[in-house]
């Protein structure tokens, strides 16, 4: 498949905010057109400024954004009449109706009056029903559906989600993650930020991982959930090694704690873990131990190597 | 977006989103305001304006209506507009504002634009209901109307920077009631300036609701305490001042963007 042009292209942004915090460090981010693309980072980690900026609800201090081609900043028009954005706090209207406030935000990006358009919106977010209801009388999950619908009212090419599963309930998580499939089936591109790794996992084609305002790593999911999924087994030998038998040199074996521990790394995603055949080796080599204990590396430590490794 | 470039359709939005929150109050829109104003038509017309004396052959009741009309038109204006965008501000939904296909210019007429037309009905209802109490007569009606939709846009661009000033309620009331108030009161809503001592006349030009009030009055019976061009040039520059302010505020973000 040849590469496809990217939809947005995010070059040497920065933001550094007026008390001195430093929220974004010359980011370059490239998000490919029809894609569904997780931003993944811990809370703090800069992942809404940089929406914000593409949105453009703050400044950037120095660098550029092009959506489909278009510069935000010179060209803000064209550019954001293509872009939708459901940010993450729940902030709407109160006294509006529900299909009052989507035929507004249709209106505000240019777009005539389609109340066909409105109707069909309404119905996919399971809203139809509320259409002549005040915002105020509607549960936090019902205002987060009407935020999507005001959000897709103009028809974006791509849209942008802010935390999109925040303190919804399973239910709305499952409909929001089929809604998002089926947008990107239609040809959007979406944008998506989160802090749970199992969203990113069950959502995305592509995974950017961001901390303190740097993106450090950009991967296809499947590549990360494989990185992700490698598990370590951790051996409390019975007395210690000074070194590993050569028997034991076909696996992903190292001592740690002076010997007194026996660590093997495993993919828990491949066929075989080689766990069996491994303690059948140990038992061979007249290799006893005392404890043996598992533990999975968590986003947290990736973001720990990921940013080891960088210094 | 359509052929010429302007998004008719987000000003439209904007206005009918204003309009339709007027509506769905109208007696705190509509009516309170037309009802405090007649109070005084009732009082000073109706009731102990005859044995007060005519100021330029105009009956007292009938000479404060235009002063009357301008201090709604101005508290009204004010109010309306600083409360329509505060508003968003402070609920956060503004963020649909910032990130939509508008030049600011477009926002401020939708806003200003809704603000204004509610000004300038409100100023024509409470002109209808003084007919009822007060003998009127009405010499130039064509710049009658151009002060009202000229003031009406000019306070309620004023407003509009107070609300995107206020970080807080109090600061949204501070101006109206500290400044606004006193000077459309101070500024010959009930007489003429000529009827002050001396120092005062002089003073008192400089408040601008003077020129406001001064070449309203002037549509009304033909009388003025400065000449109708001052009055039109001085409320121009005021509409020019609060365009420009309101120009800086958008490029350069202040209290609306990081």
């Amino acid at each position: 498949m040849p590469p496809m042009s990217p939809i947005i292209s995010v070059s040497d942004l920065s933001k550094t905010y007026a008390s001195g915090f430093q929220a974004l460090k010359s980011v370059n981010l490239d998000i490919r057109q029809g894609e569904i693309f997780a931003l993944l980072g811990p809370n703090g980690a800069g992942k809404t400024t940089l929406i914000s900026i593409i949105c453009g609800l703050v400044t950037p201090s120095t660098g550029t954004v092009k959506a489909d081609g278009h510069d935000i900043a010179t060209d803000y028009r064209t550019a954001r009449a293509k872009i939708g954005l459901v940010p993450q706090e729940l902030t709407t209207d109160a006294f509006e109706t529900v299909r009052a406030t989507v035929a507004f935000s249709r209106g505000l990006f240019g777009q005539p009056k389609d109340p066909a358009l409105i109707e069909q919106v309404l119905k996919d977010l399971s809203l139809w029903d509320k259409r002549d209801t005040q915002i105020r009388r509607l549960s936090g999950g019902m205002k987060r559906r009407v935020m999507i619908a005001k959000a897709l009212a103009h028809e974006p090419r791509i849209l942008f989600l802010d935390e999109p599963t925040a303190g919804v309930d399973v239910e709305l998580r499952q409909d929001m993650w089929q809604l998002v499939r089926r947008l990107r089936d239609s040809g959007v591109t979406i944008i998506l930020t989160t802090h749970y790794i199992e969203e990113a996992e069950e959502m995305a084609d592509r995974v950017g991982v961001i901390s303190k305002g740097e993106i450090i790593l950009v991967e296809e999911k499947t590549e990360l959930m494989r990185k992700l999924g490698r598990k370590q087994l951790t051996l409390i030998l019975q007395q210690p090694l000074q070194a590993l038998p050569p028997s034991l040199a076909a696996y992903d074996l190292e001592l740690a704690a002076d010997g007194e521990e026996l660590v093997y790394t495993y993919d828990t995603k491949a066929e075989r873990t080689g766990i069996t055949a491994l303690l059948q080796a140990l038992g061979e080599a007249g290799i006893r131990f005392n404890d043996l204990q598992t533990s999975q590396s968590s986003l947290e430590d990736i973001f720990v190597s990921l940013v080891k490794d960088r210094r | 977006m359509s052929m010429t470039g302007i998004n008719w359709h987000a000003i439209g939005a904007i206005y009918r989103f204003e309009m339709a929150r007027t509506l769905r109050t109208p007696l705190q829109s509509v009516v309170s305001p037309v009802l405090s104003t007649s109070l005084y038509f009732v009082v000073f017309g109706a009731a102990i304006g005859s044995r007060m004396q005519e100021i330029d052959g105009v009956a007292y009741g009938a000479f404060i209506v235009p002063g009357l009309i301008m201090l709604t038109l101005l508290t009204q204006s004010i109010a309306n507009a600083s409360f329509a965008i505060y508003f968003p501000k402070f609920t956060g939904t503004i963020y649909e504002i910032l990130s939509a296909p508008v030049a600011w210019w477009e926002v401020v007429l939708g806003y200003v634009g809704a603000a204004a037309t509610k000004s300038v009905i409100i100023g024509l209802i409470i002109l209808l209901t003084a007919t009822f109490f007060v003998p009127l007569r009405i010499e130039h009606p064509l710049w009658m109307l151009l002060f009202l939709v000229l003031t009406a846009a000019t306070f309620s661009l004023f407003g509009f920077i107070i609300g995107i000033w206020a970080d807080g309620f109090e600061k949204l009331q501070v101006i109206p009631l500290l400044v606004v108030t006193p000077l459309a009161f101070l500024g010959g809503s009930f007489y003429s300036i000529e009827m002050l001592p001396s120092p005062w006349q002089a003073i008192a030009l400089f408040n601008p609701v003077v020129y406001l009030i001064s070449g309203f009055r002037w549509s009304f019976f033909g009388i003025a305490d400065v000449g109708v061009g001052v009055s039109l040039g001085m409320t121009l520059v005021f509409l020019a001042i609060c365009i420009a302010v309101t120009g800086w505020i958008f490029r350069t973000g202040y209290r609306l963007k990081n």
